[in-house]
């Protein structure tokens, strides 16, 4: 049996302050708490008060090409931009990459050593938009790469594996 | 490396067109914090008192809170101050919302902003790249629609966006600056911002603010957390509802509209309509609001939800907060539905929603008592929400009587004459106030109306319950938990403090003190960008003397205790009041409006005055001592009001008091060319 995390998101019941953003950026800092950037969160809330739009979405995977087409969703009479509830950090839109880097974000569930009760985000958002459940589903635990092992993949990604090695090696030396 | 502040202001000459970034130095945050506290010395330093509010000369500053940008929960505010049009005093406004956080993840903690554009322009802050970009297709845009469009034009759905409206553009007296849900508003220095021709300030910042003690900064910020949701769960017992919880008043999810409605005044702030309230009214109300009430929406990093997404039939989906719910409705002696028709339109305009229904409200009674006639109000409709409608036009145009109204109720009573004077009855140092008249002199009241240089009570009044509870028990329940007092003292003033008292209790050094509580808690909060309804506006709030030295130190490194915080709120308190000294402020400008109470007792209020200037270190015409002002190391103000001849002034009539002198008004200038 695995365990899956799941935060559950109420986009009625979001009231747009993105303390989600705030303490999610501020538990990834180094060392943590030390700073404060919603661009470095792994959450953002989209949201556009002028059309009732509210969407707290958690960053996802890291994709090398963008859609080859858009969904626009309409959710009682409200629109939806493109990409409103896609995870993806991804090269059709700035969401999601570290601002300083560019290198992808990706939530994380705020692991943490010991386990924390709840993700961060769902512990400051007092308005219950975002609550955390877990659950057992069939299926192995697989074992999750870890935050270097990520950005140096979406690198190789990028440059190619030989490229990233070379500068690897060069920096190193230094 | 700075802490909780970026360490760099940015330096803009609309007249030259100049941007300049300037390191600031560790010692005025050590000496003001930030905020209000540095604004005040900036404007100290660089603006001398000969400069008029619409002169090139005066400074408009928007500073981001020392604290905003940290998680610090309701950490979010700014803070903008120049010189007012229509007091002439020190204007300092401040606004919610995710504009003060923005620009600290810009890398900046203040715009200050000097010289006048010769068309009109706004600024574009982004990161290190700092642009001023023409405006004049924004001109005579609504707020909303400005802000929208520049976000559109950038290409930055996360900008924060700062802007004025057709009101500001025309310099209208009471004209706000608006932002999303929020606005600084009061003072008009909206009219100084189009006065500057800077339409709006967008901001979009991807940097980092840091914290100095991270982990123990973050385990306090936890324990308010959980003191905000204990609040929720647990509200103060035997006040009325809007007095029971956190945050601003929860004007968008509360029904019961007793309060506002049996004890604030109706029309040009006169009415009492104690019977108003009734179980029927109170249906039709809640109809009406939760139709119009689509979402609660909050500032920055803030669980409160003081704000609501409004949508209406007549109008595009506007935001709106706390009592503008009301303001409107009540000056028109009209129902909630006007209420909202009208306040999203006024915000559209950016005015500001205390004053701008007594103004209208002050012109609807010059009307009817023939002072003002059909000839100064061409077309003025029958029906009363017409009116208001008109009103309203007219004056954010400066069209015809509303180029008048448009100074403000001061201003326009003195130009209009043939005694319009006598319905100019609820202004203090020219400024309109909240529209209440009660029975009893009340001397807590009586100095923070008198004595409060921020023109509005909500941003001086705080922290303790405004009516006596009946009983012993009652009393001894509440200052159970009352942790937030400064020491015991204060929770004697409750238990003591029977029904039907008032002027006599509490004493006058009792309401020495509780007003110096109150005052100090704001000028924190001013400094700092917390949200007063976090922490000096409500009963028991989560931030109070007690655990913010220790927050702001834990956030910036320096070591501050309690004392010590206390000596920096004096020292920005007592700064202020130095400025507006310098420009002409005394004893004689510091009374509530004759009507304010029923009952009034002019010995009483004489001893309390001299009492009070006594407790602050001031001296009888409400000037701080040369020893005061040296013993907050502000020798440098003390040597300036010297070198003035301030403390060699005879006593000062109000004949001759500087600031009673109508000829001062700013003189309107040239409008911009185009109005709409």
């Amino acid at each position: 049996m695995k365990k899956v995390k799941v935060i559950k998101i109420d986009v009625d019941k979001c009231n747009g302050c993105r303390a989600c953003e705030a303490i999610c950026s501020a538990f990834h800092s180094e060392p943590k708490y030390s700073s404060t950037n919603p661009e470095r969160s792994r959450i953002r809330v989209l949201f556009d008060p002028l059309k009732d739009v509210y969407v707290p979405v958690l960053a996802g995977e890291y994709t090398e090409a963008e859609c080859n087409g858009r969904d626009i969703y309409t959710i009682d009479g409200k629109v939806y931009d493109e990409c409103a509830f896609c995870r993806a950090s991804c090269p059709s839109r700035k969401l999601f990459k570290d601002p300083d880097s560019d290198l992808p974000l990706k939530c994380d569930m705020c692991e943490d050593e010991p386990p924390l009760e709840e993700p961060l985000c769902v512990q400051w958002c007092l308005s219950d938009a975002l609550t955390y459940e877990e659950r057992e589903e069939e299926g192995e635990e697989e074992e999750k790469p870890g935050e270097m092992e990520i950005g140096l993949e979406s690198l190789i990604k990028k440059h190619g594996a030989k490229k990233v090695k070379d500068t690897l090696a060069r920096l190193a030396k230094d | 490396m700075r802490y909780a502040e970026t360490g760099v202001n940015l330096e803009i000459d609309l007249s030259r067109g100049s941007i300049e970034k300037e390191g600031t130095d560790p010692k005025l945050t050590e000496l003001h914090l930030g905020g209000l506290g540095t604004n005040a010395q900036i404007l100290w330093d660089r603006v001398p008192p000969e400069v008029e509010p619409f002169s090139p000369d005066n400074l408009l500053i928007f500073s981001a809170g020392l604290l905003a940008g940290t998680p610090a929960p309701g950490a979010n505010r700014t803070i903008v101050s120049t010189f007012s049009p229509q007091t002439l005093l020190m204007a300092y406004s401040i606004m919610g919302g995710f504009w003060a956080p923005e620009l600290k993840f810009a890398g900046y903690d203040k715009v200050v902003i000097r010289g006048k554009s010769p068309k009109l322009v706004y600024l574009w802050i982004h990161n290190d790249k700092v642009e001023i970009r023409d405006a004049s297709h924004l001109q005579g845009k609504g707020c909303l629609e400005t802000e929208e469009l520049i976000k559109q034009e950038l290409k930055e759905p996360k900008a924060q966006v700062a802007t004025i409206g057709l009101a500001g553009e025309n310099r209208v007296y009471f004209a706000s600056i608006e932002q999303g849900r929020s606005s600084a508003s009061r003072g008009g220095i909206g009219a100084v911002m189009g006065d500057k021709g800077l339409k709006a300030i967008a901001v979009r910042g991807t940097k980092d603010v840091n914290v100095a003690r991270p982990a123990e900064f973050m385990e306090l910020c936890n324990e308010v957390l959980k003191y905000i949701k204990n609040r929720a769960d647990n509200p103060i017992k035997g006040v009325p509802p809007i007095l029971a919880g956190l945050g601003s008043p929860q004007e968008m999810t509360l029904h019961d509209e007793e309060w506002h409605t049996a004890s604030f005044a109706w029309g040009n702030a006169r009415h009492r309509r104690k019977d108003f309230w009734n179980k029927e009214i109170e249906e039709q109300w809640k109809g009406i609001q939760d139709k119009a009430v689509e979402r609660l929406i909050s500032c920055y990093n803030c669980p409160m939800k003081c704000g609501g997404i409004i949508t209406h039939p007549k109008l595009e989906r506007y935001m709106m907060k706390c009592y503008s719910k009301l303001t409107y409705t009540m000056a028109a002696m009209s129902d909630l539905d006007f209420g909202f028709k009208i306040a999203g339109l006024a915000q559209e305009y950016g005015v500001d929603g205390y004053t701008t229904p007594q103004v209208m409200a002050f012109a609807l009674e010059l009307y009817e008592a023939g002072i003002l006639t059909d000839k100064d109000l061409p077309g003025f409709p029958s029906d009363n929400e017409e009116r208001f409608f008109y009103l309203l036009e007219k004056i954010v145009r400066r069209e015809g009587i509303g180029d008048v109204l448009a100074d403000g109720v001061y201003w326009a009573a003195k130009k209009i004459g043939k005694g319009a004077e006598a319905y100019d009855h609820n202004t203090i140092k020219k400024h309109e106030q909240i529209p209440i008249k009660l029975g009893v002199l009340n001397p807590i009241y009586y100095l923070m109306w008198s004595t409060g240089e921020k023109i509005n009570i909500t941003q001086i009044e705080g922290q303790i319950p405004q009516a006596p509870f009946l009983t012993k028990e009652e009393r001894e329940e509440f200052v159970k938990d009352w942790v937030q007092v400064p020491n015991d003292k204060f929770k004697d003033f409750i238990l003591n403090w029977e029904p039907r008292t008032l002027p006599y209790y509490p004493t006058i050094e009792a309401s020495c003190e509780l007003v110096e509580w109150q005052e100090t808690m704001h000028y924190i909060d001013d400094a700092t960008g917390v949200c007063a309804g976090l922490s000096s506006f409500p009963i028991k709030p989560p931030y109070h003397i007690h655990n913010l030295p220790r927050l702001i130190s834990l956030a910036t490194g320096m070591d501050i205790d309690e004392a010590g915080l206390w000596q920096i709120a004096k020292r920005n308190r007592t700064l202020i009041r130095a400025i507006n000294i310098r420009r002409g402020m005394r004893r004689i400008d510091e009374k509530p409006p004759e009507d304010h109470w029923r009952k009034r007792f002019p010995e009483i209020e004489a001893k309390l005055l001299d009492d009070y200037y006594k407790f602050k270190g001031w001296n009888n015409e409400g000037i701080p001592t040369k020893e005061t002002l040296d013993g907050l190391g502000l020798e440098y103000v003390s040597q300036d009001l010297e070198q003035r001849g301030v403390y060699k002034e005879k006593k000062v009539k109000a004949a001759k008091s500087g600031l009673k002198k109508a000829k001062s008004q700013p003189k309107p200038a040239t409008k911009r060319d185009s109005k709409k």
